[in-house]
């Protein structure tokens, strides 16, 4: 597997000084090649702020305090700083090599112009060799991808429903053919046959053009179904990394597992909602150690005091792709038999 | 095209009321043309005389008021709104056929001049929010809390009484003839300078602050986020995303101040004596000139009314929302 972005270290801040929240800390992340990488966690965690700070669309008072963000480009020698563009490669790397679903379907759309002129922006920007007519000719195509027919072109946003607009952002986005495509929450203002059509219609087009997704949702049991690998975020850091598989069957952070067992599965047998206790740190005032020892049921006195770091889980057979923060693992302190498989 | 059809049936109704309640005014208000003529002879007008003065006006009050009402829509279709008392016998339509054209060429460029100039300072001070601009706005916001025909006074005073590089009153050079020659064209430019700088200082910062607001509001929008993350340059992010959307509000804004041209420009033509339809319907008022105040009435309305209609097709052009009925 070959990482295609790279994420080192990265911290964000909102604000600066005494009064900062410290938004993103440190994190650590690889998006390889092809793959489907799925980034959960409860409102408030973080998850959309690195998003916006991997592609520097942070709105202020958003600043990225540290770390790096490596893309390495398909037919580009050695890896790249996003996080050190100049203004106009900035632009340039932006929708080429990493496009963006946003969440809100409703909203991302000009209201004021049409669905070609929107498409067509892409190319003026990027590819201003192209003549019109391959314009409108390839806006075409991107639509026919989606499912949308091509008399659509003309139509404004307000004229088109709520899942026909993510599907016209997902036209856009597949425009330059880029490697990566961000998936912010793409689904959240759709109804669950809608979400579902899309997503399978997403996974279609990632077979056929092969590009690598960051897919981004609260939902954890999309995330089961749709990603190769799970990272789980809680007050701006992962706390857990592995295969979609292993995070299903036997995650190991408890709040993972508080996380899956909030939502029913799709498939499988029945078993009861439970749920996470209490609600999301206020980011201003982030607990000391572990920030979720407050919410866990496992907790004991060392998560209290020092930050559990991520780490590769030892006794676990042969898979070296899963890592976990959680001090449950650190067999010497917790005394429970490593992995933490309660 | 049908709610192009409904309002235009709405502002027909609109002007029907207007016209009316235009005839009714005068009518209801205390004293008449003829009891001030006879205050200003101070009594040294025989008893035939003042008869024949009610007759020349049409004052006679044999004629009921229907019947004037009739007759007053009769004489609007021809287009005669009867004869000035105070530039007798000059009708109505000539008196309002030459002033108007000095209102129209000194308040609307300045009007448009004011809204491009102050949208666009808007836009950028919007999108570049927090850069010097924005030290800007407080004297721009000075400038506009004072009223204007204060601001004319002192203008008069500082640049047209003690240094002089002004005129402080007319439209043209006392003695030149108004023609399409550079002589009379300069000098009407000249003396225009004075009022419509007043003008247009006093109005831009409300230009200016209504639209950097929406730009900032307009800014955090989605959409712009996403032209931003399509990697589009930033004026086309600026002008096609931000400032096409939070131009809206601004564009009736500019529609309305139109139609206001001719209504608004009372104070700033007394104070500077300018020869436009403010000065004219000044001295109507004075002279209780009912025909020729009914008749400025009528154009103040009906530029508002017609203002108002072009920012309903404006906003129907430039908002694809507003065009559902379509």
């Amino acid at each position: 597997m070959t990482p295609v972005l790279e994420i080192r270290d990265l911290s964000v801040d909102y604000g600066q000084g005494e009064g900062a929240v410290h938004a993103v800390s440190s994190v650590n992340l690889v998006l390889n090649r092809g793959e489907v990488l799925g980034l959960a966690g409860e409102s408030g965690s973080g998850k959309s702020t690195l998003a916006y700070a991997m592609t520097r669309l942070l709105p202020p008072p958003g600043i990225i305090t540290g770390g790096e963000v490596l893309h390495h480009g398909r037919d580009k020698p050695a890896p790249v700083d996003v996080l050190g563009l100049s203004p106009k490669q900035l632009r340039s790397f932006r929708w080429n090599d990493i496009a963006i679903v946003f969440q809100g379907a409703m909203n991302s759309l000009n209201p004021v112009s049409t669905v070609a002129s929107q498409l067509e922006d892409i190319y003026r920007a990027h590819r201003p060799e192209m003549s019109r007519a391959q314009r409108t000719k390839r806006s075409a195509e991107l639509l026919r991808l989606v499912g949308i027919s091509a008399d659509r072109l003309g139509s404004y946003p307000h004229q088109l429903s709520g899942g026909m607009r993510q599907r016209v952002m997902i036209a856009m986005a597949l425009a330059l053919d880029p490697e990566i495509i961000i998936m912010d929450e793409p689904t959240t203002a759709l109804d669950v046959v809608m979400q579902r059509q899309i997503l399978e219609q997403m996974m279609r087009l990632r077979e056929e053009l092969g590009f690598s997704v960051l897919f981004i949702t609260h939902d954890i049991s999309l995330l089961v179904e749709f990603s190769d690998r799970i990272a789980i975020m809680y007050a701006g850091r992962i706390v857990e990394q592995a295969a979609s598989e292993d995070m299903y069957r036997a995650s190991s952070h408890p709040y993972s597992k508080g996380l899956l067992g909030s939502f029913p599965a799709l498939h499988g047998p029945r078993r009861p909602l439970t749920g996470i206790p209490g609600s999301p740190p206020d980011m201003r005032s982030v607990p000391s150690g572990c920030p979720f020892h407050p919410r866990c049921p496992s907790a004991f006195d060392v998560c209290e005091r020092e930050i559990p770091v991520l780490e590769k889980l030892s006794g676990t057979n042969g898979d070296s792709s899963r890592s976990v923060a959680c001090w449950l693992n650190t067999p010497s302190l917790s005394g429970h038999p490593g992995v933490g498989a309660t | 095209m049908r709610f192009l059809l409904r309002r235009a049936l709405f502002y027909l109704v609109t002007a029907w009321a207007a016209i009316t309640i235009n005839f009714m005014l005068p009518r209801m208000l205390p004293g008449d043309p003829v009891q001030a003529m006879i205050a200003r002879f101070q009594g040294r007008l025989s008893t035939d005389a003042i008869a024949s003065l009610y007759v020349l006006f049409g004052l006679d009050t044999e004629s009921s008021m229907l019947s004037q009402y009739l007759t007053y829509w009769g004489n609007l279709f021809k287009g005669d709104l009867g004869l000035s008392f105070t530039y007798f016998p000059t009708p109505v339509s000539e008196v309002i056929a030459q002033s108007i054209p000095w209102t129209l060429a000194l308040m609307g460029v300045t009007t448009v001049i004011s809204f491009v100039l102050g949208t666009m300072i808007g836009v950028y001070a919007g999108w570049k929010r927090g850069s010097w601009i924005d030290a800007l706005l407080p004297i721009t916001t000075f400038f506009s809390a004072i009223p204007y025909f204060w601001l004319g006074l002192i203008a008069i005073s500082v640049f047209a009484v003690s240094w002089g590089a002004f005129p402080a009153a007319g439209g043209y050079e006392p003695g030149l003839i108004p023609g399409f020659d550079w002589e009379f064209i300069s000098s009407a430019l000249y003396y225009s300078v004075l009022p419509a700088l007043t003008v247009l200082i006093s109005s831009i910062a409300g230009w200016i602050l209504g639209m950097r607001n929406m730009m900032v509001t307009v800014s955090s929008e989605d959409y712009v986020t996403v032209a931003h993350a399509k990697g589009l340059p930033e004026k086309r992010v600026m002008l096609g995303y931000a400032a096409r959307n939070a131009v809206l509000p601004s564009i009736s804004g500019f529609a309305l101040s139109l139609g206001f041209i001719v209504g608004g420009t009372l104070l700033v033509e007394m104070v500077f004596s300018y020869p436009g339809i403010g000065y004219v319907l000044f001295t109507g008022v004075n002279a209780k000139d009912y025909p020729l105040m009914q008749g400025i009435f009528l154009i103040i309305t009906m530029a508002v009314l017609v203002a108002n209609l072009l920012a309903d097709v404006v906003y129907l052009m430039l908002d694809p929302r507003t065009r559902k009925a379509a």
